[in-house]
């Protein structure tokens, strides 16, 4: 298993270079500059600005030094928020990411196995139409619609909550529910499909033969297998709570990583893009790694290869 | 009386209709007794244990009528409280495909234990020795350390011994063999035959065993029931079908068994295909294979005594008009 | 030794192969009509593609025409849908902005279709080393954070507009250009990983053996065994693809980073309706159900198609 990691590990290598290098040459080559929007600024001034940074040398210097840094991790400073590094602001913006997407991905998985379990336990009944119709309502009325409305209908009209914000413990709960409830959806479905599928397996019947009662047929001998399919799509779920916070972050007016990015790559802040490109891509290889890893820990088929 | 079914009734319900598997079957069981159940694919005789178990998938399978009594409990109509409490614990079962039969997510050892926590309330150490001798029973060597395998560790007939060690742990009445050696080499076969017939003789259980090889059931089964379309042919006591058979589809089966023809002969096979069973089949259901047929074969039939302890379902025999 | 003489003088010629084809497109036909909502959401998309298309040249009033007396207005007999901020007509803005939103998925879709198929095809076919590249070149893509990427080059990207005026002679605005590509791009992965996998068990199929025992030429193997056979997922997959374009397209214009005002699309009218929905709460309503009624009626349909033709589900 630990050969297994290590390769692993070894083979992110090549992969954070590859993004890095595309990264950074697709931001350089782009048309405009992180000082270009500063009209006000003397000429003379942007120049000596750009010294500072380095942006006066040959591109490929550029590049190399750039490397060389990040070898270090570090991610230099931020263009746009000169008394900062980009290490700094993400350490600051990310905890916040990372609550929001936590919380997030327990509702989804909440609502999201529960909803299955019970749609799987009786098919094409009421009890399975129900949820289903709600998870498909989950899927088709994207984040940007539920997050408005949600933060209008809760926050403005009821006061239950502020509208937006992420001051208070109660602040927390809109946007994870606005964020969760998609992913739930699509648990959801996933787990109805994958535990259909275990409980019409011959070694279910064994199981009832041997005079299980329901709900030991269902959480010890038929969960494990039906919730593979939805430990596979952890990762790319996490993925996409992490990168689908852009919106409800700025719906909700939530200082966290997402919004930074967005705001950064408007502003040509090209330090704060690359770093925030690589924690992103170094997240989710780690996060597919512990994925594959609980896979062939739940499935005793499956080996490290 | 171990086992008396009545009528049994069990129907699919289809997109292309309704589906009899099991239509009206009866028979009986005596302790320690073993029963053969003898049919081609199709022939209702899986269908008919699994209601027994009530194990058909409902929807769209459905338990239209009968009774099962089991030792005075009604089988398809008890509460489910009550079948699970029977269920593995005096009647179990082991089923055709081994490779599919376990669950290939846990270990051998907890699937083994289960019945004994479920119906014994065994604690956990005392369980685990319990399922170690009984694979140790079952002859699977060093059973204490291949406890921990999983299913896929084993071969097709080491996880079929695993099965019925599973099935027995409990020393059930019955037990329900649904054509357990299908599915395996023919030297393995032979060994889990003489395996079962060990332990029923150790542990005195009654047998029903379901299968397609006429073969199985003369060296195994002190009775047979042949089913055809949902329905019993006939029944007798298996020396009795064997030397004398009272029906042209027992007659037919005998017939194709490659080993008992004549060197060089062309196969025998009996022409024509099973009946649609979603179709309502008014008389009896061999008449368009049967070499015997006449037009009074399309009225409704009943199996009715021709013999000591014989039973069967062709009209012309119980006439006596033909010999077989 | 009786056995050989049994078997009929064949010629590997066309004649042998029966046109089974027909029958199981037929049945899958069937298998869909019965599915009333999969029938439903199908009429329904078809009545809202003629109605962005053809609508914004039927409806008198314009997406562009600004009525700053006017302002916002809720919908009444002369603006169906209300009029904005600016006192554009919403409905008119509603028909040109799904018309934008159909465009994306819809050529997004083909641009991932194209490149995902060739992708997959080539890697299931070849085999060998080149397949064992490709599929790791496809794993490390998956790995990557895409929304990120498609970000990037949007944001990146479209200052490049200026250089490209030319494209608008030809009535293609270099921003959905760039929609289409940067979406397309990250949306193959998925229809490379299923077509090559279908191709790989394909070639391990006893009718495929079959085919070559007989002799048939290569080509014909290809046309007439196994493209028919990859096609039910494709097709799935696609229909499947389109919502997800769509709202990647919605979500992307959400950010800003879509097609630009006056033009609009149902993620930028969104967007423009969640910033005042507390005064003029239509403004969100109404882009909001039609997104969500397309992409229920997508996905209807596309849960439909997978079940009548009968496809292992790949995703879910």
């Amino acid at each position: 298993m630990f050969r297994f990691i290590a390769r692993r590990i070894l083979q992110f290598i090549p992969v954070l270079f590859v993004i890095a290098t595309v990264t950074f040459f697709m931001l350089r080559l782009a048309p405009g500059g992180p000082f270009d929007e500063d009209k006000k600024i003397p000429e003379e001034i942007v120049r000596k600005i750009e010294a500072h940074y380095g942006l006066d040398k040959p591109l490929w210097q550029q590049y190399l030094i750039q490397m060389k840094n990040l070898l270090k991790g570090d991610l230099g400073p931020s263009f746009k928020y000169p008394k900062h590094t980009v290490n700094e602001l993400i350490a600051e913006a990310f905890p916040v990411s990372l609550q929001l997407g936590g919380l997030a991905l327990l509702v989804a998985m909440a609502l999201g196995i529960t909803s299955g379990l019970i749609a799987s336990l009786r098919p094409n009944t009421t009890s399975d139409y129900v949820p289903m119709a709600i998870a498909m309502l989950g899927i088709c009325v994207p984040t940007f619609v539920t997050g408005p409305l949600l933060s209008n209908y809760f926050g403005l009209k009821l006061g239950w909550f502020n509208p937006g914000g992420w001051f208070f413990p109660e602040d927390r709960v809109l946007p994870a529910l606005t964020l969760g409830f998609y992913y739930a959806a699509y648990i959801s479905r996933l787990t109805r499909g994958g535990m259909l599928e275990i409980l019409n397996q011959d070694y279910i019947r064994t199981a009832r033969a041997k005079g299980a009662s329901t709900s030991r047929v269902v959480l010890r001998h038929a969960l494990k297998g039906g919730l593979l399919p939805v430990v596979s799509f952890l990762g790319p779920a996490v993925a996409g709570l992490l990168t689908g916070s852009f919106v409800v972050e700025s719906i909700f007016n939530i200082p966290g990583l997402g919004r930074f990015f967005v705001i950064s790559a408007f502003n040509r802040d090209y330090t704060m893009v690359l770093g925030t490109v690589l924690f992103y891509a170094t997240l989710i290889l780690v996060l597919n790694l512990i994925v594959d890893i609980v896979l062939v820990w739940l499935n005793p088929k499956l080996k490290f290869e | 009386m171990l086992l008396q079914v009545e009528n049994l009734k069990t129907s699919f319900h289809t997109r292309n209709g309704i589906v009899r598997a099991v239509n009206g079957v009866s028979f009986s069981l005596e302790k320690g007794e073993t029963l053969g159940i003898v049919g081609e694919s199709g022939s209702g005789k899986s269908v008919t244990c699994y209601s027994l178990m009530r194990l058909i998938p409902q929807p769209p399978g459905k338990i239209e009528g009968g009774r099962a009594l089991f030792d005075g409990i009604d089988l398809l109509n008890c509460s489910e409280k009550q079948l699970q409490s029977i269920r593995g614990k005096r009647i179990s079962m082991i089923f055709q495909d081994p490779m599919t039969s376990l669950n290939p997510y846990m270990r051998i050892e907890d699937q083994l234990v289960e019945p004994l926590l479920i119906h014994e309330k065994l604690n956990r150490a005392e369980a685990v020795n319990r399922a170690a001798q009984a694979l140790a029973d079952v002859g699977v060597p060093d059973a204490r350390r291949r406890l921990r395998s999983y299913p896929h560790e084993f071969s097709g007939g080491m996880r079929q011994r695993v099965m019925i060690a599973m099935a027995l742990i409990t020393r059930p009445e019955l037990l329900i063999a649904d054509e357990p050696t299908t599915a395996l080499d023919v030297t393995v076969q032979a060994q889990i035959l003489e395996l079962v017939r060990r332990l029923q003789k150790e542990m005195g259980m009654a047998v029903i065993w379901i299968t397609h090889d006429l073969g199985v059931v003369a060296e195994f089964c002190q009775r047979v029931v042949v089913m055809y379309a949902g329905r019993i042919v006939e029944t007798a006591p298996t020396a009795a079908l064997y030397r004398n058979p009272k029906h042209p589809y027992t007659r037919a089966l005998q017939r194709s068994i490659p080993a008992l023809q004549p060197k060089g002969a062309e196969l025998f096979t009996i022409r024509g295909l099973p009946p649609d069973l979603s179709r309502d089949i008014r008389g009896c259901p061999f008449v368009p294979r049967c070499e015997f047929n006449q037009p009074q074969c399309e009225n409704p039939v009943s199996l009715e005594p021709v013999g000591e302890q014989h039973c069967s379902a062709c009209v012309r025999v119980q006439r006596k008009e033909i010999q077989l | 030794m009786p056995l050989a003489a049994e078997v009929p003088n064949l010629t590997p010629s066309d004649e042998i192969v029966p046109d089974k084809g027909t029958s199981l497109w037929l049945d899958a036909w069937h298998r869909l009509a019965r599915n009333k909502l999969a029938v439903a959401s199908a009429v329904f998309l078809f009545l809202l593609a003629i109605a962005c298309f053809i609508g914004p040249m039927v409806v008198k009033n314009t997406y562009y025409a600004q009525n700053l007396e006017l302002g916002p207005t809720p919908p009444s007999a002369s603006h169906w849908l209300g009029t904005d901020k600016l006192g554009r007509d919403q409905f008119a803005r509603l028909l040109i902005g799904g018309r934008v939103s159909l465009m994306v998925a819809l050529c997004a879709t083909f641009v991932s279709l194209t490149i995902g198929v060739f992708w997959g095809a080539i890697a299931g076919f070849v085999g060998g080393k080149l397949d064992g590249i490709m599929m790791r070149i496809v794993d490390i893509l998956y790995s990557l954070p895409f929304t990120i990427f498609v970000i990037l080059l949007m944001v990146f990207f479209r200052d490049l507009e200026a250089q490209f005026r030319w494209l608008d002679r030809f009535g293609i605005p270099f921003n959905l250009l760039l929609l289409f590509g940067a979406i397309g791009v990250v949306e193959w992965l998925t229809m490379a990983r299923i077509v090559r996998g279908q191709v790989m068990s394909l070639r391990k199929q006893e009718f495929i053996e079959a085919a070559q025992a007989l002799g048939l030429r290569r080509r014909r193997i290809i046309f007439r065994h196994m493209i028919p056979n990859i096609l039910g997922p494709i097709i799935v997959y696609t229909t499947l693809t389109i919502p997800a374009v769509m709202l990647l397209e919605a979500f992307l214009s959400f950010l800003g980073l879509g097609v630009q005002p006056p033009m609009s699309s149902w993620g930028l009218l969104i967007k423009e309706g969640a910033e005042v929905m507390e005064e003029y709460p239509w403004l969100l309503l109404y882009p909001g159900a039609a997104l969500a009624a397309t992409l229920f009626a997508l996905n209807f349909l596309g849960d439909g198609l997978r079940d009548a033709l009968d496809v292992r589900a790949s995703k879910d």
